[in-house]
């Protein structure tokens, strides 16, 4: 979606139109001829894996709506009507249930990955940014999708997580009015939601767009973190990467393709049914498992708006993370110490998620205290302070240096 | 070539561990352990086995369903494809051994009929009150769901709880085992138990492996020799809850076997086109050093 387009169309109903609105021109640019770093490895494959994702979200999304009906009276019984009675409704529903667990596979991976790459540092700042706003969408969109089949999870989810907003001080409880539609979790809460549900997507696509514009802008970071230097750094995106990309989604399809076919109902709930009934309450409630590491900071503070606050807090700091990094190396690769502090942040955030879904007592609340204080040090210590004091090591005149040298350390081994 | 497939692997590894890690922690319930049973319908290849379906239904039909509806279950499902194996006209007869109510006719009276095939299982209670009030106050589930709302933990035992947690995680997603719902119904139908000294459970009934509590208000509903059956597995309590927990996976799931026949072609579809584009992205890289 940048530069010039060196587009040259032959055929003359493309020209006719190139002259008119250059949106082939765009197309070629942005994904045939843009160059991409030639030493990418299969962990630059998840951006194509998330668009894979986003789509068939949509798909699947927009037909189960055919057949899905938002209220409370009658959404459990749809849903259950569309597993039982809807040509291939249960394929339908078991994948876009399990798509929203492969997205957030997906997406922690591909957030790692720029951990990892130092992907959020000049001059991709906005391009991290703008992934972060995807990120917080998705939350949105997977919470509130959640609560459409209006099981017991479905109720008691949406119940604990709006009534988190009532810890705000004077807005507090307007806010959570507001997201009720009343003064209890009801049919005016599932069909606003619903309607959130079906509106967010596109959102996120557009906001998707923007992401890709403004990677495309500042180009791809690479494995090394150096820029590309000459031409003989980079290959075409067509059809180097589009290949590799597709390579990646089938395999990820696999993995999606066994999820969703063989234990569709492992990562979801089995409470989720039983009908909502606001009498009842589940013994433990636990969110969908991708917010589970931020249910366990919350729950991790015994003051209720305290918890909130640092739940909040743990997506707001990576708004700000290209400022408080400061090393001016991005690749881990190359930094010693923050590879270490990057595996060990990793563990953190598996810890948290894996506490998230324990019961709040004993030893798992002491746990989660300390993971909670490590994942904000990692920030806002951690991270400031490495860039400091750590000594990098010598990073490669260019991408095709670094690949030489590798070609030649691994035929060194193989021998 | 060897980072390239060391990190496909890295990244496969990685997918499946974020999978399964926070996921499977909530399927672990309660603290309580449970055996595992062999099931027909288990595993990617898994199938229901239709004589157990038929005689798991005689047991709902002749004990359970004097308590529990089947709401979601209509009598047409009974002969669909992957299900009991019924004809059309066993079903008409079965149907029609049901009364339902319908209406309002003409008169703008309502009134009963024989079921038909399309009718859902009538409930044995007009309303959860009446259930309720019919139980000592406890309301008789529906058990359409039941053997996808209830999950008993299971599976390899390390003796440290988060590792536990953590193998059977993968444990369940490798082996593709999820029969963790019958393996808890056959638990509890199987569970009951004298009191032990000093526990007192009033009116209810003690079975340790009931998920929320130790007591029940459910009395034991089946025992030895209680259903007739006529192909000659034996007559015990232990066959008939297995049974009976089968014909309830399968009125949860009855798309089940239709589910693992096009998951196991889309796989083999997927693995085969996987390594096609292996290959072609071999060849188009070919000429550049990455
Ligand atoms: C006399 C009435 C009666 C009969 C017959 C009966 N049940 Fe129940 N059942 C109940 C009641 C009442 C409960 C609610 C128990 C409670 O909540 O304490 C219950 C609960 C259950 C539960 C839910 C347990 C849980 O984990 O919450 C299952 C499963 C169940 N019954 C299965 C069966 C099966 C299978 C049969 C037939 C073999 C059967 N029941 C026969 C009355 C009955
Ligand atoms: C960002 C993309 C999306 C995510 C992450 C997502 C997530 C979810 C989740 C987690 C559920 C609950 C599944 C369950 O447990 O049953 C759900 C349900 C649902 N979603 Fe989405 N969704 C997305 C896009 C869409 C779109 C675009 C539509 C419609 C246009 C849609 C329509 C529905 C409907 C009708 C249901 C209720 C049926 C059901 O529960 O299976 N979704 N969604």
């Amino acid at each position: 979606m940048s530069g010039h387009s060196t587009f040259q169309p032959q055929n003359g109903i493309v020209k006719w139109m190139e002259r008119r609105l250059p949106i082939i021109g765009l197309a070629h640019s942005s994904f045939v001829a843009y160059p991409v770093p030639k030493n990418l490895n299969y962990w630059w494959t998840f951006g194509g894996i998330l668009a894979f994702c986003l789509m068939a979200q949509i798909i699947t999304g927009i037909v189960l709506v055919m057949h899905y009906a938002p209220n409370t009276a009658i959404a459990f019984a749809s849903v259950e009507h569309i597993m039982r009675d809807v040509n291939w409704g249960w394929m339908l529903r078991y994948l876009h249930a399990n798509g929203a667990s492969m997205f957030f596979i997906a997406v922690y991976i591909h957030i790692m990955r720029g951990l990892y790459y130092g992907s959020y540092k000049e001059p991709r700042e906005v391009v991290w940014i703008l992934g972060v706003v995807i990120f917080l969408l998705m939350m949105a969109t997977g919470f509130m999708g959640y609560v459409l089949p209006w099981g017991q999870m479905s109720f008691w989810g949406a119940t604990v997580i709006t009534n988190l907003f009532s810890a705000f001080p004077i807005v507090g409880d307007p806010i959570v009015e507001l997201l009720w539609g009343g003064f209890a979790v009801d049919n005016p809460t599932l069909n606003r939601f619903f309607s959130l549900h079906y509106l967010l997507p596109f959102m996120l696509a557009a906001i998707v767009g923007l992401h890709i514009w403004a990677f495309h802008e500042a180009g791809n970071n690479n494995p090394t973190g150096v820029e590309p230097k000459d031409a003989q750094d980079s290959v075409a995106f067509t059809p180097y990467y589009t290949i590799k990309d597709l390579y990646a989604i089938v395999l990820f399809m696999i993995f999606f393709v066994w999820m969703a076919f063989m234990v569709p109902n492992f990562l979801g709930h089995p409470d989720n049914y039983i009908p909502a009934d606001p009498l009842v309450t589940p013994a433990h409630i636990v969110p969908e498992w991708y917010f589970l590491p931020f249910y366990a900071i919350l729950r991790a503070v015994p003051d209720k708006l305290g918890g909130v606050l640092l739940m909040f807090g743990a997506i707001a700091v990576l708004f700000v993370l290209p400022w408080l990094d400061t090393s001016k190396v991005r690749s881990n690769t190359y930094r010693p110490l923050g590879k270490q502090f990057f595996w060990i942040f990793v563990f953190v955030c598996i810890a948290l998620g894996y506490l998230g879904a324990k019961p709040a007592e004993g030893g798992y609340v002491i746990a989660s205290r300390i993971a909670t204080v490590w994942y904000f040090a990692h920030f806002l210590v951690i991270l400031p302070v490495l860039g400091l004091i750590e000594k990098p090591k010598p990073l490669p005149n260019s991408i095709s240096e670094a690949v030489l040298a590798k070609k030649g350390g691994s035929a060194a081994a193989a021998e | 070539m060897i980072t390239l497939t060391k990190n496909t692997v890295c990244a496969l590894v990685a997918a499946c561990a974020l999978a399964v890690s926070a996921g499977g922690a909530m399927a672990a319930g309660g603290g309580k352990h449970y055996d595992k049973q062999d099931w027909s319908f288990s595993g990617p290849l898994g199938k229901y086995d239709k004589a157990q379906l038929q005689r798991g239904f005689q047991v709902y039909k002749e004990v359970c369903a004097s308590c529990h509806s089947l709401e979601y279950v209509a009598f047409r499902n009974l002969g669909e494809e992957g299900a009991l194996g019924y004809s059309a006209d066993q079903i008409k007869a079965l149907a029609a051994e049901y009364e339902v109510e319908d209406g309002p006719d003409d008169e703008g009276e309502m009134f009963t009929r024989p079921a038909k095939p399309f009718d859902r299982f009538p409930s044995p209670y007009p309303n959860d009150n009446a259930a309720k009030s019919a139980n000592g106050g406890a309301l008789p589930p529906d058990l359409s769901l039941i053997a996808k709302a209830r999950a008993g933990s299971m599976g390899p035992d390390t003796g440290i709880e988060p590792l536990t947690d953590l193998v059977r995680m993968v444990w369940h997603t490798v082996t593709a085992y999820q029969e963790y719902g019958p393996d808890y119904l056959y638990a509890l139908l199987t569970g009951y138990e004298e009191p032990p000294e000093g526990v007192d459970v009033g009116d209810l009934n003690y079975n340790p492996k009931f998920l929320s509590g130790d007591a029940l208000a459910m009395a034991p509903p089946l025992d030895d020799e209680l259903v007739e059956y006529s192909d000659g597995s034996p007559m015990t309590t232990e066959q008939y809850a297995k049974d009976v927990s089968a014909f309830l996976m399968w009125a949860a799931e009855p798309k089940l076997e239709e589910r693992k026949r096009v998951g196991l072609n889309a796989l083999i579809f997927l693995a085969i086109f996987a390594g096609l584009l292996y290959f072609t992205k071999k060849r188009v890289w070919s000429d550049v050093d990455h």
